[in-house]
């Protein structure tokens, strides 16, 4: 049987990832409560808004859960929000951000401004496929200071950073998930 | 404005509908202060809508209603962090021109304001700002959709406290996308033309079942119970206008709704969110409304 996959569905774009799960033939399902996220062998958290799904992780007691899973080494990718969730800093948190903090790196919020400043992009990451990636870019953070086991998986041209990997932990700045791109998800699950 | 490479395009409808995307699941919260914005981030709203008055005193005080103050827009875009919307009245697009300026994230064209034009809603695809737009029903949604809306609300009736229009409306628009899925390509032209949309919107809706854009509920919630039956109707997400600081207990009532939002088909996460919330927001039974007042039929 394969393993499922288990998409944080607090709030924000969780279904398109389970779509593309869904075309890649993986067994997926929604993560809200912590009986959920024992039936699952890696976990993706989405975009969405980093503050609300910070206090829903806290409400819906899946903070500690998810963290002590990630540390016994349940591989998990963030995206955009999802990754802010992982990273150990944040630049400018609101006060008392709750997030998961596994991931040697510092998140910068709304690193290029408001969403006027959102963009689609494509990203080369040469260990995830031999062809640039379409992805989008929407009120993106970006990522700093990595520690180092932190390995840096994609820059922007002015060389800021937009995808990172420590260990079984991935995180994007920026959303595969709304191109219908396949790379990242197929990248995630070979971890 | 950050310099990207020539790989970079901004503005372009996957960016706009983009952000929408990002707040399913979520609840955007209306807010006459920094101070209420605060108290709706703190709460978990995803975005909040800065506006001079909440619907229910708008009805209440009447008169013509317009744009914010962008001064006070501006105060509330500094208080916090998640994006901030603010609505123009439909077809003023000079309204528009101005809170593109101020930056806001996303422009509501909204029929909480007086309408200044009645033949005409804004050209949606000449600003690079999304906007969100009501609709009643199939037909509205797909018209606001050809003209360049990255976002639906479903209207509800603004400022009563009434859910029932919202959901209404939200029946009828996912009961008529059903309804889609059944018809000839010679029925789908003939809705094309009944909608006053092109067919190519229309056979694209009926392939996928889908709104083209998210869709979220607007208009009369105020419970969490509310919340949860609009997204078991099959919105995407929840606009609260009234309901949350028109309550006895904003800040209690607000982190609810949020959770509700998120657990909306889990009874027991609902009975606990419910429970203790105090006073919800009078509310105003839709008939003793005269036609005049009913917000919802603004628009075309």
């Amino acid at each position: 049987m394969k393993e499922t996959v288990g998409v944080l569905a607090l709030q924000g774009d969780f279904q398109e990832h389970l779509d593309i799960l869904a075309k890649l033939g993986v067994p997926a399902i929604q993560v809200r409560l912590p009986r959920d996220l024992e039936r699952v062998g890696r976990l993706i958290i989405p975009g969405g808004e980093s503050t609300t799904i910070g206090k829903l992780l806290v409400t819906s007691k899946l903070l500690q859960p998810i963290r002590a899973r990630i540390k016994k080494g349940t591989p998990v990718w963030g995206t955009c929000a999802g990754g802010i969730a992982m990273a150990k800093r944040i630049a400018d948190p609101e006060k008392g951000q709750a997030h998961l903090k596994v991931m040697d790196i510092t998140a910068r919020r709304n690193a290029f401004g408001r969403q006027l400043e959102s963009f689609e992009a494509k990203i080369f990451m040469p260990k995830v496929d031999r062809k640039p990636i379409p992805v989008l870019f929407i009120r993106a953070p970006v990522f700093e200071s990595p520690g180092k086991d932190v390995e840096v998986l994609a820059r922007l041209p002015d060389k800021r950073i937009v995808a990172a990997q420590q260990g079984k932990i991935l995180v994007t700045s920026f959303h595969p998930e709304l191109t219908g791109a396949t790379a990242l998800h197929q990248y995630f699950l070979s971890l | 404005m950050v310099k990207k490479s020539s790989m970079t395009k901004m503005n372009t409808f996957g960016v706009k509908s983009g952000l929408a995307q990002m707040l399913k699941g979520g609840v955007i919260m209306d807010v006459v202060t920094a101070e209420h914005a605060k108290i709706a981030e703190d709460a978990g709203a995803v975005a909040v809508m800065a506006l001079e008055r909440v619907p229910a005193d708008i009805r209440k005080e009447g008169g013509v209603a317009r744009m914010s103050d962008p001064k006070l827009i501006k105060s509330i875009m500094k208080a916090v962090t998640i994006p901030v919307m603010a609505k123009v009245r439909i077809g003023h697009f000079v309204e528009a021109q101005i809170l593109e300026s101020l930056g806001v994230d996303y422009i509501d064209e909204s029929e909480v304001l007086t309408p200044a034009d009645e033949e005409h809603h804004i050209d949606k695809r000449a600003f690079n700002v999304p906007f969100v737009c009501g609709c009643r029903d199939l037909g509205e949604a797909l018209r606001r959709v050809n003209e360049g809306a990255a976002m639906l609300r479903t209207k509800g009736e603004a400022g009563t406290g009434n859910v029932v229009e919202a959901v209404r409306q939200a029946r009828a628009v996912y009961s008529q996308l059903a309804a889609l899925k059944k018809m000839s390509a010679k029925q789908l032209r003939a809705k094309a033309k009944e909608y006053r949309v092109p067919t190519e919107l229309i056979a694209r809706a009926a392939k996928s079942g889908k709104l083209p854009v998210v869709n979220f509920s607007a208009g009369g919630i105020a419970t969490p119970a509310d919340a949860a039956l609009m997204m078991q109707l099959g919105v995407e997400g929840i606009f609260v206008g009234s309901g949350i600081f028109k309550s006895a207990n904003p800040r209690k009532r607000a982190k609810a709704i949020v959770e509700a939002t998120t657990h909306f088909d889990n009874p027991d996460i609902l009975a606990k969110v419910s429970e203790g919330l105090g006073e919800p927001m009078r509310g105003i039974e839709l008939s003793t409304l005269a036609e005049g007042e009913r917000l919802a039929r603004r628009g075309i």
